[in-house]
């Protein structure tokens, strides 16, 4: 679904992403992990183009989205993307953060659109909160109001950056399962998580990303039972 | 030294029509202003470009250093007499005040605009791409309803620095605040407490604005 080819970034002097190459099936949940620095969200802010690649293909459902002529708008609303800060709109009520995407971009009506945001309320279980405001949520909550916004432009893809990095422990779970729920429905993932017992339970592969390269790539079984780059096997001592 | 305000009662209505002015050239600067602060905005964001120049970029920075670098006084000066030679028209005293005091203060106002909207979390705008919103539709529905919060109340106190500019209008013989006190200094041979009193008024007026837009900043914070 997703087909990465020698994809180069950097800022300024610094190389972030040297010759990324690899591929997201469909239904397929990856998951990137890797130490800070390592290039993890800048190759995941590649894929929806939020960074310009330097050099490199990405093909997304057989389109080359890096050329110029690509409507990178419409490829967008094709991709979810979940945030390590949620970036809610504070303005808006929950219910009018998730609709407001539906209404502008996809034109849907503000009935439908309404529907549509009560039933993923109630996936991500916070049917109550729907005219709440985002500063009266906590992280957690937030977080779940953010993967239902994303939801609700019926990405293909999900793109996750952290998504429980700037959580509370206690908060963490409530957004895993939710994640853990998504996965199991068949939704195409790219996870970046420190989450380790999330990576090995819910990923059907993992990437092992250090100084802008993936050293290690495989299952979960491979690569935290039997890792091979040195590399792959000291950070791991280290998290684990 | 010995005061004496027994005039007040006679010359009332004379700083009263003064001040009416004050409010009047105020208020048409702080309109006029804000519309062309946002559109000196919109010109120094433009990304249109011919070869490799963006000639609205290039207008409104030589604008913008022109405007910031001279003095307000010569700026009304030379609208008043500038005005008629560049264009043919015969432009009021009250007219040119309001014209250099608007473009003056636009360039302020630009700057108000664009510190208003930076001083939004990037991730806002991140959000509303990823959400496929084109950049109207992200300015529109995202960035603005919270720049805007930003934005008022700076823009009030800009409103306040326009009401005491606005003094320079005396030097065209603009009949406002200070030249009521000026007028009035003639007929009663006092010196000091004529231009105590208007300052009295612009002290009301510009402290009576300042509470205003401290109770708006306020409620808007409260609003998130």
């Amino acid at each position: 679904m997703i087909k990465v080819a020698n994809l180069n970034k950097s800022f300024a002097k610094n190389h972030v992403l040297r010759d990324i190459s690899t591929q997201v099936a469909k239904g397929e949940v990856v998951v990137v992990i890797g130490p800070s620095g390592s290039g993890k969200s800048t190759f995941l802010r590649c894929l929806n183009l939020l960074e310009t690649p330097d050099s490199g293909s990405i093909l997304f459902d057989g389109q080359e989205i890096t050329a110029p002529k690509t409507d990178v708008n419409a490829i967008r609303t094709r991709m979810g993307m979940v945030f390590q800060q949620f970036n809610l709109f504070p303005h808006m009520t929950v219910r009018e953060n998730i609709i407001v995407s539906p209404i502008h971009v996809k034109k849907m009506s503000k009935t439908d659109a309404r529907r549509k945001a009560d039933e993923l309320l109630q996936m991500v279980g916070l049917s109550d909160k729907a005219d709440a405001y985002p500063s009266s949520l906590s992280g957690g909550q937030k977080q779940r109001i953010a993967i239902a916004r994303a939801l609700a432009m019926e990405p293909e893809v999900m793109l996750f950056d952290e998504p429980t990095s700037a959580l509370d422990p206690e908060m963490v779970c409530e957004v895993l399962a939710v994640m853990q729920d998504l996965a199991k429905n068949g939704m195409t993932m790219v996870v970046v998580t420190h989450e380790m017992g999330f990576a090995r339970e819910v990923g059907d592969r993992i990437l092992f990303m250090d100084e802008g390269r993936i050293l290690e790539e495989g299952t979960p079984e491979a690569v935290f039972n039997n890792p091979q780059n040195p590399r792959t096997i000291d950070f791991l001592s280290k998290v684990l | 030294m010995k005061l004496n305000f027994s005039f007040v009662a006679d010359y009332l209505p004379k700083f009263i029509s003064g001040l009416k002015l004050t409010i009047v050239l105020s208020v048409w600067a702080v309109i006029g202003a804000t519309l062309i602060g946002i559109l000196v905005y919109w010109m120094r964001t433009s990304r249109f470009s011919i070869l490799k120049v963006r000639p609205l970029w290039v207008v409104s920075t030589i604008f913008i250093e022109v405007m910031r670098g001279t003095p307000v006084l010569l700026q009304i000066l030379i609208a008043f007499s500038g005005f008629k030679m560049m264009f043919g028209w015969d432009l009021s005293a009250a007219n040119a005040v309001v014209l250099a005091i608007t473009l003056n203060s636009s360039v302020y106002v630009s700057e108000i605009i664009r510190a208003g909207i930076q001083a939004v979390d990037p991730g806002q705008e991140e959000a509303a791409h990823c959400l496929g919103m084109t950049r109207m539709q992200s300015m529109r529905l995202v960035i603005m309803p919270q720049a805007i919060k930003n934005i008022l109340p700076a823009l009030g106190n800009e409103f306040v620095s326009i009401i005491k500019g606005s003094s320079m209008a005396y030097v065209l013989g603009v009949g406002e605040l200070t030249y009521s006190a000026k007028v009035v200094q003639g007929a009663t041979y006092l010196s000091l407490e004529p231009l105590m009193v208007s300052a009295l008024f612009y002290l009301v007026l510009t402290f009576t604005l300042g509470r205003m837009v401290s109770f708006a900043e306020r409620r808007m914070k409260t609003c998130d």
